[in-house]
């Protein structure tokens, strides 16, 4: 897709000048500058934690910074709050939506600045103006659909659609494309090219390269609070991006020893299973997966990757088929059982399935350990035990904040979560490792990382299953794709021989072949 | 982020703020029923405060609330909320009096046989409840209330059997065996400024306080409720049977209400009288629950305070103070406490805001 500019350098409509933010100590902005133009993309680029979200709500009015001040629109203003960023014409759509879901697509996005005759509400004055604005930016929603029944992406819409609605010309998205399948995200782009036609500008905080080189002018790149530089996307290399986020050289390519799969790890045969409301989601799935390979489940979301995952795990029942680990049956197992027969998992969701956000660190790590030795003695835990092994694995697997072991796990960033179910899983050692989508939300250090570990226990003759909507990360770490499409594998290829295309093609049930 | 936790973040700051307030609010009300709020609430110190003996009374007031509170905190760290508790406590009491009068053994024996039944009697009543949850999905809300009423008339039922019934009328049951009664002999009752209902209540309410704790902060069962509790999905995940660790839950939950039910027959009652209504014992354990903050070790110091001002309400009487100006203060520090949930937020929120200045 070809990228027009629609920046106008000549008009700055915000400049945050020489900010400083300090929690106590803790300097989480360290004198960084930003200028952004009318009609630009400006990508604002950071690991996990570099304090890009501090910046934005220093902009958003939510923290008044240390020193430094924010001009916008030429005019210098203290922004008090959120109410006052928007009256200046400021709107930000948060990484996790805050929608009613029970409301409708037209209700959210009225709600609290609804059209009103009399004391009532004007519902069809506000449908109207919600179904002008998807128009004038090409953004389908259903003004009447449930927030509840509508997919992640649409909902993305909404968040878009509340914030234009309010009289926003510029736009913060938080991570707009984590939780979006592929399909979406290219959707997305084309969103924000519309909105910078018609002289938004967006900001778009992000740690995907490859979507700051295709839809941003500029970036600014934060490191450990500290501003590092804006450069024009234009000029400098997917390369050259990561290493400055990282403040070292990144390797894109993982490197794979050569290895012969060995025996039959997980063998999944003829699994049929229907979803809540009665539809058929798998139709006879065979998978399997050996010793010493990682076998990639392509797919586009929705086609019963996740039903397959929650169904070995033990978290959903099936219909009929066989299931087996190590040549143990484990086919409608309780969780516990799979867990003990082998099958350790990083799930989809880290925040329902992966973690106790309320729990510390440390307890997070004992998830299901908690009654063994040495964790627990008898009917005790053994807090030393525990504190000592999360001392470890904060320590190996570089989660930060160092010395969170006793941390509520929430008040870490995403990355550092998924760092700790990676830690826990990494540690439980099974002889089959499930990884769903494994790097969403990731910076590029953290999915470098991820992906050296998942090889890792396949160097160690581990088997791999790695469920992802990531094409390239299927592709650059499967020994064997398979390609999921209706709740049956329509396609399976070797690694090697994978190309976006063909995938691309099975993913969407065209063909299959051997 | 913000390292030094300074007064404005500390739970116990905003619950003695939401006492305060319930306290003005209780005396613009005294006021607007034409009573001197400065004399009502002098007697109300007066009346715990004014003698040893009142004092001992607080506590003596306090036991089995400091059960009941004990039960609903227990139940909310692991993700319920025991509105049965009142129903569990008359069932636990009704226990305790079956054992009481019908038995006659030694009194050591007699009291833990008592007590025994009680809790055995609680966690029955909350586990019917858990298992009409975890089984057919029915709400425990619901049927919590309903099995408060089923209790209620229960207790009315089993008071007038002939076994249980007073002998020579009256609308109450036997009184319980001297052997079952926690009351203290004369003698230890004398250091206690010779209350004639100074018992063993409070202190067992301390232990089992401390055990509560050490359950829910110590234990693998600890672990394994609190994990149901807060992620239900993530518990499951990590191979706990939640449908079992809800089930237990509750189940201990009943028994520590049962137990406020026992203490306060043994120790204070010797007797149930026939019901017109709720006692309440096991609502108020709500409020105390709510105060503490559903700390174990916190239930002690608000069953306490509640249990001096339901005491020092009973006095209020003699300055023509309503005793239910009691339940308007409660009631009102309970709405402040939930309200300074929203407003510690915005205090701190301010105070990081502010950023150094603070």
């Amino acid at each position: 897709m070809e990228r027009v500019s629609h920046m106008d350098p000549s008009q700055v409509v915000i400049a945050m000048v020489d900010i400083v933010k300090k929690f106590g100590d803790f300097v989480a902005n360290d004198h960084i500058n930003l200028t952004v133009h009318k009609g630009e993309v400006h990508a604002i680029l950071g690991e996990n934690g570099a304090g890009k979200s501090t910046l934005m709500n220093v902009l958003y009015g939510l923290y008044r910074p240390t020193s430094g001040h924010i001009e916008v629109k030429g005019k210098e203003e203290t922004i008090g709050g959120p109410g006052h960023a928007i009256a200046l014409g400021i709107g930000m759509v948060h990484q996790h939506f805050m929608l009613v879901q029970p409301f409708t697509v037209t209700e959210n996005i009225v709600l609290g600045m609804e059209p009103v005759k009399g004391i009532m509400l004007n519902i069809r004055e506000a449908r109207e103006k919600v179904v002008e604005l998807s128009n004038r930016y090409h953004m389908h929603v259903d003004p009447d659909a449930k927030i509840e029944d509508i997919s992640v992406g649409m909902q993305q819409r909404v968040e878009i659609l509340k914030v234009l609605y309010r009289g926003a010309d510029i736009l913060i998205l938080d991570e707009p494309t984590a939780s979006l399948t592929p399909q979406e995200i290219s959707e997305l782009m084309e969103i924000i090219g519309h909105l910078t036609a018609d002289g938004k500008s967006v900001i778009l905080i992000t740690h995907k390269l490859k979507e700051i080189k295709a839809c941003a002018d500029n970036c600014t790149i934060i490191r450990q609070g500290k501003y590092i530089g804006t450069v024009k996307v234009a000029d400098v290399s997917e390369d050259q991006l990561a290493s400055m986020m990282v403040g070292r050289d990144v390797t894109f390519k993982v490197s794979k020893k050569e290895m012969t799969p060995g025996k039959v790890v997980l063998d999944v045969k003829n699994i049929r299973a229907r979803d809540y409301r009665g539809v058929e989601v798998l139709k006879g799935l065979n998978i399997s997966v050996r010793e010493g390979e990682i076998v990639g489940l392509a797919g586009v979301d929705g086609n019963g990757q996740m039903e397959l995952v929650e169904i070995i795990t033990g978290l959903r029942k099936a219909e009929s088929g066989e299931i087996t680990i190590n040549g143990k049956s484990v086919f409608n197992a309780v969780p516990r059982v799979c867990f003990d027969s082998g099958i350790s998992s990083i799930p989809a969701d880290r925040q329902k399935h992966g973690l106790v956000m309320d729990f510390s660190v440390e307890d997070n790590l004992i998830l299901q350990n908690f009654e063994k030795e040495p964790f627990a003695k008898g009917a005790f835990l053994q807090r030393d035990r525990i504190r000592a092994q999360a001392t470890e694995l904060i320590d190996k697997f570089d989660i930060r904040p160092a010395g969170s072991e006793a941390r509520p796990v929430m008040q870490l960033s995403g990355g550092n979560q998924q760092k700790v179910i990676i830690a826990r899983e990494i540690t439980n050692d099974k002889d089959l490792l499930i990884a769903v989508n494994p790097t969403r939300g990731l910076d590029v250090g953290a999915i470098e990382f991820v992906h050296k570990y998942l090889v890792e226990q396949r160097n160690k003759n581990k088997a791999v299953l790695l469920v992802s909507f990531e094409l390239d990360e299927i592709m650059s770490l499967s020994d064997r794709i398979e390609v999921i499409f209706d709740g049956s594998i329509s396609g399976s290829v070797r690694g090697e021989d994978a190309n976006e295309n063909e995938l691309g093609l099975m993913m969407a049930g065209g063909a299959v072949h051997g | 982020m913000v390292k030094r936790k300074g007064i404005l973040y500390s739970h116990a700051f905003y619950t003695l703020l939401s006492i305060l307030f319930g306290f003005i609010v209780g005396a613009v009300l005294l006021a607007a029923a034409g009573i001197n709020p400065a004399l009502a609430y002098g007697k109300l110190v007066s009346g715990v405060f004014g003698k040893y003996k009142y004092i001992v009374y607080a506590f003596v007031y306090a036991s089995p609330l400091i059960f009941t509170g004990l039960s609903v905190a227990f139940s909310f760290r692991t993700g319920i909320f025991n509105i049965g508790a009142e129903g569990q406590y008359v069932v636990g009491s009704l226990a305790a009096l079956a054992v009481g009068v019908l038995f006659e053994l030694p009194p050591v024996l007699h009291v833990i046989l008592c007590f025994a039944a009680a809790m055995a009697a609680g966690a029955l009543w909350g586990s019917i409840v858990a298992l009409m949850k975890t089984r057919k999905g029915i709400n425990e809300v619901l049927s919590y209330i309903m099995f408060n009423w089923i209790a209620f008339y229960l207790s009315n039922y089993v008071i007038n059997l002939t076994v249980i019934h007073k002998v020579g009328g009256g609308e109450a049951s036997r009184d319980i065996n001297p052997s079952a009664s926690i009351i203290f002999p004369e003698a230890v009752r004398d250091i206690f400024g010779g209350n004639k209902n100074a018992n063993l209540g409070f202190f067992l309410a301390v232990l089992v306080a401390v055990i509560v704790w050490v359950i829910i902060n110590k234990t693998t069962l600890g672990y394994k409720l609190r994990a149901v509790g807060f992620n239900n999905h993530a518990a499951q995940y990590g191979g706990i049977n939640s449908d079992r660790a809800v089930t237990t839950a509750m189940a201990i939950s009943g028994a520590l209400a049962g137990l406020g039910g026992a203490v306060q027959l043994m120790g204070m009652g010797n007797r149930i009288s026939q019901f017109s209504a709720q006692e309440g014992f096991g609502f108020q354990g709500i409020t105390v629950a709510l105060i503490a903050g559903s700390s174990p070790i916190g239930c002690i110091f608000s069953g306490l305070f509640y249990g001096a001002m339901k005491y020092g309400g009973t006095k209020l009487s003699m300055v023509d103070a309503p005793q239910e100006v009691v339940d308007i203060i409660m009631g009102t520090i309970i709405l402040f406490i939930a309200v300074s949930h929203v407003l510690r937020r915005v205090i701190t929120a301010k105070v990081e805001k502010g950023g150094r200045k603070a």
